[in-house]
């Protein structure tokens, strides 16, 4: 290294060959430490990986297998109206017929809300208002499900008096989860939106809601619909809340607005808690694990649910993205 | 169709800080101005404030007059989106809606605001508007691709396309060259010249051929120093500043003797 620093009299004989010779030597040098740490991270960040992997893998398989059985097309298009027992018959139509009404409501609900939200504090909002709204979302996204469950009870409670349950109090339940992620994902996207693409609108004497409307949603809408799939899944699988306002049921009620519903998370919950059912030795068409199993292959159902919904949103998410060519 | 512009005692704030000052200056209809000057002078801001696009920042405001034809820009009954419809402009960097087809690039100043128009008008405008930017000949077979995909030269005069499109009186050009290659910036330069048959036409530049090649009128701000406001130094026939300005300044920044 010396040769290379140290000032070499100009036109010495063989003095730019030397150098030559030392730049060459320094490329092949190899830096074992730092060889070694890159060696070190990269097996880390595997093992991290497939540290990660193993409860989702073994969350899956363990479902899929205890599940596959009992799912089947009768599964899933009956109800458990007049199921007693270790009975081997009952599905879940009513529990799917809940959960995609509950949540249909709460996304009706949240996701105007939220983008809304969204819209104000990236374009509208400066100072104490803005602030004080980031402030409060932040503080939503840590709000136990239970307690959400709690104020649409007590809410609902306000005009129905205490006891009433239905589907909406749910949908009200799981908004309250809900726009919290939907605000913050939509505000992440909309600040992605150059701000060049608004000063090009605001410049072709566009107004500025035109503008969001029209360029900077529409920029936007993939990561926006993506987001909004990321909350519906988030919400699409809790259990207390709906728990508290909707309750459980054996038979199937497709009116949001009157009686009880039956979701897929409580179904879970209810068949679970039921335990094993009591068998005589002589009946034949009696299981005595049939709750557990109805419990693992509606479980399956929610798991395949929430895979059809990102599905969804990928195909939406790719159908609206900005195309290159 | 091209304005004449009248700036009078213009100061620019961002918030506090005066940007600009004191600038008053006519800018001739239906001829190519140019603005230099070095970083950082106030020569975009200035541009900015003649389509009340300065006021889009949060905090930025200005003081003094702007009128055109002897309407203040920023007169109380004046709305900013409809100075915005007279004074076009085209920026920096290319950015053409990366959502929308060539098409719909030079259709969004009609688009955009959902004002009706009939297939037959619309592709006459496309084609018209296409044609004044020199961009028509090399995408007419691809109208419904997306804008983003054509070259940064091609990016640029599209959005020269989709700002002529909404038939301002004037267009403002913030440093449109910038980032294109020689041949590009040729091309550019050539479409200057035929625009400012229909517009009046007010560039910001760093390239002094540019300025010296392209404009009928130069002028040149300088800025004293760092935190300093910008001032417009002198104002005159491009010849005339290139050869012989009356400012020291003036000379010591075109022959290159400065900053």
């Amino acid at each position: 290294m010396t040769t290379l620093t140290s000032p070499s009299p100009a036109g010495a004989p063989g003095s730019s060959d030397e150098r030559t010779l030392a730049v060459a030597a320094s490329l092949r040098q190899v830096d074992a430490r730092r060889f070694r740490t890159d060696r070190i991270m990269q097996v880390l960040v595997y093992l991290a990986f497939a540290l990660a992997m193993v409860p989702l893998v073994s969350v899956a398989w363990t479902v899929v297998d205890k599940g596959i059985d009992r799912f089947s097309p009768y599964f899933l298009q009956h109800s458990m109206r007049g199921v007693f027992g270790g009975m081997d018959a009952g599905g879940i139509y009513h529990a799917i017929v809940g959960t995609l009404e509950i949540t249909a409501g709460a996304a009706v609900i949240s996701v105007p809300i939220g983008i809304l939200t969204a819209i104000y504090l990236v374009e509208y909002g400066t100072g104490h208002v803005a602030r004080a709204v980031t402030f409060f979302v932040d503080v939503m996204t840590g709000i136990p499900s239970i307690v959400a469950g709690l104020f649409a009870y007590a809410l609902f409670a306000l005009f129905f008096g205490a006891g009433a349950r239905f589907g909406l109090m749910g949908s009200v339940a799981l908004s309250v989860l809900m726009i919290p992620v939907v605000v913050r994902s939509t505000e992440e996207m909309l600040k992605l939106v150059p701000n060049e693409l608004r000063e090009a609108s605001y410049a072709l004497g566009v107004p500025k809601w035109l503008t969001i409307v029209k360029v900077v949603l529409r920029t936007a809408v993939a990561g926006i619909v993506t987001g909004v799939m990321l909350a519906v899944a988030r919400v699409v699988g809790e259990t207390a809340p709906l728990l508290v306002t909707v309750g459980v049921i054996d038979s199937i009620n497709y009116n949001l607005f009157a009686g009880r519903m039956m979701t897929l998370p409580v179904y879970v919950y209810d068949q679970y808690s039921k335990g094993l059912a009591p068998c005589s030795s002589s009946a034949t068409d009696c299981i005595t694990t049939i709750n557990y199993d109805r419990a693992w292959a509606a479980a399956l159902t929610l798991i395949l649910i929430v895979m059809l919904l990102n599905l969804l949103a990928r195909l939406v998410s790719r159908y609206f993205s900005p195309r290159m060519r | 169709m091209s304005q004449r512009i009248d700036v009078k005692d213009l100061n620019i704030y961002y918030g506090d800080f005066l940007a600009v000052q004191d600038v008053s200056m006519a800018i001739e209809p239906q001829s190519v101005t140019a603005f230099i000057g070095p970083s950082g002078c106030g020569k975009s801001t200035f541009l900015r404030t003649l389509n009340r696009m300065h006021e889009v920042i949060p905090g930025a405001r200005v003081e003094g007059t702007v009128a055109m034809e002897g309407v203040d820009l920023y007169g109380d009954d004046v709305d900013p989106v409809a100075v915005r419809r007279q004074v076009g402009m085209v920026f920096q960097r290319p950015n053409p809606f990366p959502t929308m087809s060539i098409e719909e690039n030079v259709l969004a100043g009609v688009r955009l605001v959902n004002k009706r128009i009939s297939k037959a008008d619309a592709a006459e405008l496309v084609e018209t508007s296409l044609r004044g930017a020199n961009l028509w000949e090399e995408v007419k077979d691809r109208l419904a691709k997306p804008g983003s995909g054509l070259s940064g030269g091609q990016q640029q005069r599209l959005c020269i396309a989709r700002a002529i499109a909404v038939k301002p009186q004037v267009l403002l050009m913030d440093e449109p060259c910038s980032a294109l290659d020689p041949i590009s910036t040729l091309a550019i330069e050539d479409l200057i010249s035929e625009l400012k048959r229909d517009f009046t036409i007010v560039i910001v530049t760093h390239n002094m051929q540019q300025a010296a090649r392209v404009s009928d009128r130069t002028a040149f701000f300088n800025i004293a120093g760092t935190g300093k406001p910008g001032r417009l130094i002198e104002m005159d026939e491009t010849g005339v500043m290139f050869a012989s300005p009356t400012e020291k300044a003036t000379e010591d920044y075109i022959s290159g003797r400065f900053g």
